[in-house]
């Protein structure tokens, strides 16, 4: 075979992703990713978190999949009984505190609005950051509601709600190891608590960034990325409350 | 992720911890990687020559571990499989050369998240440690082989290196998984957005398609295995009953009831056969890189291949169903994951041809690297054509605890990973090293690994077809063996000799680090980036600029070009005919 593995003749090669006729990326000396001018790309940045975060999520969703898989497979398993020597259905439904678990899912709810409000403040600031930095040009005071600060409480919230959900449903009798039922509530709220506790983590990092003098750009990326995921876990808390509520 | 995106690998660090230990630097990560793997597979070899040497002396007492009892022998099956698995195939392949040339052949400089890149081999490290220590603890090291199978895996009195040694196992595989998602979060977030000017999916080489679907794989199965962990960690330590159904031990009833052994199996294949693919798709990928380079032709049907690895790692989510055909699962469910199964030949097949299409008719340069990658596809088609055997229930359900299934996944997941590993050590070599190995001692490592390999794990197949069963620490009394051990002292002696042979490498490798000749920017006259930078290349790759590419990866034999190859940056009027 003599012929060439697909030769195109490229007078303007195309470029990754789509960006036509975009000059190629030249790195400042030691490659930091920057245009070269001194100006970081925060553009470039912020679409690469959020194609990392893309595929962080992925994983995630496995995971949960496969705990929810397990749950369905089991809730329909017999289960040999020693006394009768027969197979019998030992699944026994969890008397879920609803109440409780409503004003959590409130909470979640109420915090994945206000994520998305801190969000788009700062998107808006960092989209006038330029402007800013143009001398003699004052746009006014920024609104500086604190949308973070009240996400973090709201998140928090949510897992202390979570907490007590678990203590009430101790004082109803059901343990990690009661049934098999109660074990995979316990296993779902936790697994999904310490996920919701890593996004409180990176909250909290984003609001002692925003006290320190970081650009607003590169503020506005760890914010957009968690916003996101908050978003993320709020839609997966409501997939594993409704499994845990509706197929009981 | 956002944070190491904003610390992006700024000027080359200068501190030795900086530079060499906690480096951001992918180049110095991959190469902690293969050291890791090397360390690893060093440890696992000892563990599997032990092993045999038991089988036919029994009563032998071995350096390290003195006489082996009936569960030190597991306690070696099961560390050699988890080890060689985990910190071997999945590690040196893909942690290792992936890191190293992934961002280098897309013309990057440097992958796309470098704290977590760090953090991730960091955290493999952290795995293997917690690994070894099982061997040192009360008990030793677990019992229930690298799959682990509950419910033996889930009880912590079952056996002797069920206590704390099998907490330790879970525990290690648990931080792997999370080290494995990490490293594959970046390699799929740097090729699709890291790649160079020109660079479309399309003109990647054949090694970068085939860690990005790896990656892919890594990123959808590990965190079932992690899922699967924990709960054999609850079933352990909290007294749940996920996979332990009401159950006897010494008879002492355990608390556990209604738990399923086979949801242990499903999760655990559902990671495991992925995982096999994850072992061997790097080693595709440098197979079909260095066949086209040595055959100085382009390699055949490059699309081909591409869907051909897309559609290994699609199929390779639907068939885990085969490894539990013993289990006593519905045969029609058997029969669906049966069919799935031998589909996978169907890209397999398109990938042998094309390997063997690239090489017909060619004046091929038999280098070291070269004949590493021919061997990969000797061992890949000898172990590969069992596969459709062992794919059918009927015939799975006789040979499925017998040698047969160890020479089946030893030749095509063990040998020919290796091999796709050595070849990529040739072949990179002078790159990562800044000089060449010994070509005379490559070739005699290569035709005593081949001949040995060839030797130990035929007569398997043999072995399992008269029913010599698999994990069994001793034959020598067993009569209807008997007639066997000849075959078994056969493969014991030839173990021995192939992994002395490994000797050979080791000193070669090292010897060259500090003693090889200078190796020149393109030794091989490759097309591909990472022969366009220096050797070494330096801290950001390509020393200040981005390479700007013209054409695919596997131009030679061009018509009418100055030489008989086109570098994938060369502008495109040099070949305008």
């Amino acid at each position: 075979m003599a012929t060439l593995s697909s030769t195109v003749p490229v007078e303007v090669p195309t470029t990754g992703r789509g960006s036509g006729g975009e000059h190629p990326p030249v790195y400042g000396g030691g490659g930091d990713g920057g245009r070269g001018d001194g100006y970081p790309d925060y553009g470039r940045r912020l679409r690469r978190a959020r194609l990392g975060l893309a595929v962080v999520l992925a994983p995630i969703f496995m995971f949960f999949v496969s705990i929810v898989s397990a749950y369905i497979v089991r809730q329909g398993l017999p289960t040999f009984d020693d006394k009768t020597s027969t197979y019998v259905r030992d699944w026994i439904p969890v008397a879920l505190p609803l109440a409780l678990l409503l004003v959590n899912t409130g909470l979640l709810a109420a915090s994945s609005l206000t994520a998305e409000f801190a969000r788009r403040q700062i998107t808006r600031q960092a989209a006038l950051a330029p402007v800013r930095s143009i001398p003699g040009v004052s746009l006014g005071q920024e609104s500086g509601f604190p949308w973070l600060a009240v996400t973090v409480l709201l998140g928090g919230g949510f897992l202390v709600g979570q907490w007590l959900a678990w203590q009430e449903l101790a004082a109803r009798g059901f343990y990690v190891a009661t049934s098999a039922s109660s074990s995979f509530v316990y296993l779902l709220t936790a697994a999904h608590g310490v996920h919701l506790a890593g996004g409180v983590i990176v909250l909290l990092y984003a609001v002692i960034v925003s006290l320190l003098r970081k650009p607003v750009e590169a503020r506005r990326i760890v914010v957009d990325v968690t916003a996101w995921y908050w978003h993320f876990m709020f839609v997966l808390w409501v997939g594993i409350f409704a499994l845990l509520w509706f197929m009981r | 992720m956002a944070t190491s995106a904003t610390t992006h690998a700024h000027a080359a660090p200068q501190g030795f911890i900086r530079k060499y230990i906690f480096s951001l630097d992918h180049k110095v990560i991959g190469i902690q990687y293969i050291f890791l793997a090397l360390t690893a597979v060093m440890v696992g070899m000892f563990l599997s020559l032990l092993m045999r040497i038991h089988m036919i002396w029994p009563t032998a007492v071995l350096p390290l571990v003195g006489e082996i009892r009936p569960e030190t022998y597991l306690s070696l099956l099961t560390m050699h499989g988890t080890i060689m698995v985990f910190f071997v195939l999945t590690t040196a392949p893909q942690g290792g050369f992936g890191n190293y040339f992934l961002p280098i052949q897309i013309g990057a400089p440097d992958m796309a998240f470098p704290v977590l890149n760090m953090l991730s081999f960091w955290t493999t490290f952290v795995a293997f440690v917690v690994m070894l220590a099982a061997f040192f603890v009360t008990g030793g090291a677990p019992l229930h082989g690298w799959t682990g199978y509950a419910p033996l895996s889930a009880l912590t009195n079952s056996g002797p290196g069920e206590q704390l040694g099998a907490d330790l196992w879970v525990t290690s595989i648990a931080i792997f998984c999370i080290a494995s998602l990490m490293g594959a979060l970046n390699f799929i977030t740097t090729t699709l957005d890291l790649r160079a000017k020109g660079m479309t999916m399309f003109r990647m080489p054949l090694t970068v398609w085939a860690w990005f679907i790896t990656a892919i794989l890594g990123l959808l199965a590990f965190g079932v295995l992690l899922s699967a962990g924990i709960l054999l960690l609850l079933d352990r330590n909290l007294g749940t009953s996920f996979y332990v159904p009401l159950v006897v031990v010494n008879g002492q009833v355990m608390g556990h009831k209604g738990g399923s052994p086979l949801l242990w199996q499903h999760l655990f294949w559902f990671f495991g056969h992925p995982e096999v693919y994850i072992a061997i798709l790097p080693g595709m990928g440098v197979a079909s890189q260095l066949l086209s380079t040595f055959a100085r032709k382009p390699i055949f049907g490059y699309k081909a291949m591409v869907y051909a690895i897309m559609a290994i790692g699609l199929l390779g989510f639907v068939v885990w169903g085969h490894h539990m055909f013993m289990s006593g699962m519905s045969p029609y469910s058997a029969f669906a994951f049966s069919i799935m199964t031998m589909c996978i030949g169907v890209p397999s097949a398109i990938k042998t041809f094309n390997w063997l299409g690239t090489m017909y008719k060619a004046r091929i340069r038999f280098q070291t690297p070269m004949l590493y990658a021919i061997g990969f596809v000797s061992l890949f088609v000898s172990g590969g054509l069992s596969g459709p055997f062992l794919a059918q229930p009927v015939l799975d359900i006789p040979l499925h605890d017998t040698a047969f299934v160890v020479a089946h996944f030893h030749l095509i997941m063990g040998v020919a990973a290796i091999f796709g590993m050595f070849a990529g050590t040739y072949y990179w070599f002078p790159k990562m090293f800044g000089r060449m190995m010994n070509e005379t001692w490559g070739r005699i490592h290569f035709v005593i690994t081949l001949i040995g390999t060839y030797c130990i794990f035929m007569p398997m197949h043999y072995l399992g077809m008269a029913a010599q069963p698999r994990r069994y620490s001793q034959f020598t009394e067993v009569a209807y063996l008997q007639h066997l051990m000849p075959l078994n002292r056969f493969i014991t002696y030839m173990a021995l000799i192939t992994i002395g042979a490994q000797i050979i490498f080791i000193v070669n490798l090292f010897w060259s680090m500090f003693k090889g000749p200078k190796a020149s920017d393109n030794p091989w006259e490759s097309t591909t980036l990472e022969w366009t930078t220096t050797t070494p290349p330096p801290h950001d790759n390509f020393g200040g600029h981005t390479p700007v590419v013209y054409h695919g990866p596997y131009e030679y034999a061009v018509p009418g070009a100055a030489k008989d190859y086109v570098m994938q940056t060369e502008p495109a009027g040099v070949t305008a005919h």
